[in-house]
């Protein structure tokens, strides 16, 4: 059983460029998971402008009743997060090592068209290694 | 306080600990988008007029619940985004947190949203929105001078709410 259900990343226009789901019985097809994606990167935005207070960079966690969506926003405003069971921890590094896998295997590449959906074989091996390192630290509790 | 019949509020309230870091701001809504009720604590800063300011934020809660109900993990049968839901229908999320502030939404059976914001650090709210939405029912839903759907001016529930939020940590 995993904690994990699902990943995005998206780019700063609020497109999906990366979509990964680990095995929930909510799996979404293409265009279900671009339409959230961008209702997300709105979100996101709006947020800001309800702050009471100035120096708002957008929601880092949202709680709901079956799962719990966690978002890092780097400087450039890319945005990954990931749908997880409820209560899970140490998402927040989790996220900040995809980033550093997407540093270093997507924008470094350089095939690699900004902004447009990630192909990149080595992502995709990495970040599947990461994942199960972190199932197995969850699981091995 | 003796209220008619003698009815307790119930569920009792969480026990005050801290001094009371006071609520930055709190929204009522009727499940049409009027909003009931604006109380204001501590805001420094208001972005937009408060017309568009509370029709915002409950676009927002109106989307995210449509959000949350399609990304559901748990659940295969999904309409699609953007359909209406009945309170209650499909999954809801109950806060959101940013750097600056903390968001808590709870939606009744019959649609009423009530929305607590406070500073990022406070803990799960639900039973403390429970707690606020008895007050509703004792001071706003059985005042026999308050026209459902309309704005909030009764003011044992102003003082009530403002006493118990004072309480919160």
């Amino acid at each position: 059983m995993s904690a994990i259900y699902s990943l995005y990343i998206i780019n700063k226009s609020g497109g999906l460029i990366f979509y990964k789901d680990y095995g929930s019985k909510g799996r979404m097809d293409t265009n279900d998971s671009l339409r959230v994606a961008s209702l997300w990167h709105s979100m996101h935005a709006i947020s800001q402008q309800l702050s009471p207070t100035t120096g708002c960079t957008g929601i880092e966690l949202l709680e709901a009743d079956t799962f719990d969506l966690h978002c890092f926003q780097s400087l450039t405003g890319t945005k990954f997060f990931v749908v997880c069971e409820p209560g899970t921890q140490n998402m927040e590094a989790l996220l900040k090592v995809v980033y550093e896998l997407y540093t270093d295997y997507v924008l470094k590449n350089p095939f690699y068209e900004m902004e447009m959906p990630i192909r990149c074989e080595l992502f995709d091996i990495n970040l599947t290694q990461a994942i199960q390192k972190d199932r197995v630290v969850l699981l091995g509790r | 306080m003796q209220f008619f019949g003698g009815s307790e509020i119930s569920p009792s309230p969480p026990v005050p600990t801290a001094t009371g870091n006071n609520a930055h701001m709190m929204y009522i809504f009727n499940r049409n988008g009027v909003c009931l009720l604006y109380r204001e604590w501590n805001r420094p800063l208001h972005t937009l007029n408060s017309q568009q300011d509370h029709k915002l934020m409950f676009g927002l809660l109106f989307s995210l619940k449509s959000l949350t109900a399609k990304m559901d993990p748990t659940n295969a049968e999904k309409g699609n985004l953007g359909i209406p839901q009945l309170p209650g229908q499909g999954c809801s999320f109950h806060s959101f947190r940013t750097n600056t502030y903390k968001l808590s939404f709870m939606e009744t059976p019959s649609g009423i949203k009530f929305i607590l914001i406070t500073n990022p650090r406070t803990g799960d709210l639900r039973e403390t929105l429970k707690y606020i939405y008895n007050l509703y029912v004792e001071y706003v839903a059985k005042n026999a001078l308050y026209t459902p759907g309309t704005l909030i001016r009764c003011e044992l529930f102003n003082t009530a709410l403002d006493q118990y939020v004072r309480s919160i940590a």
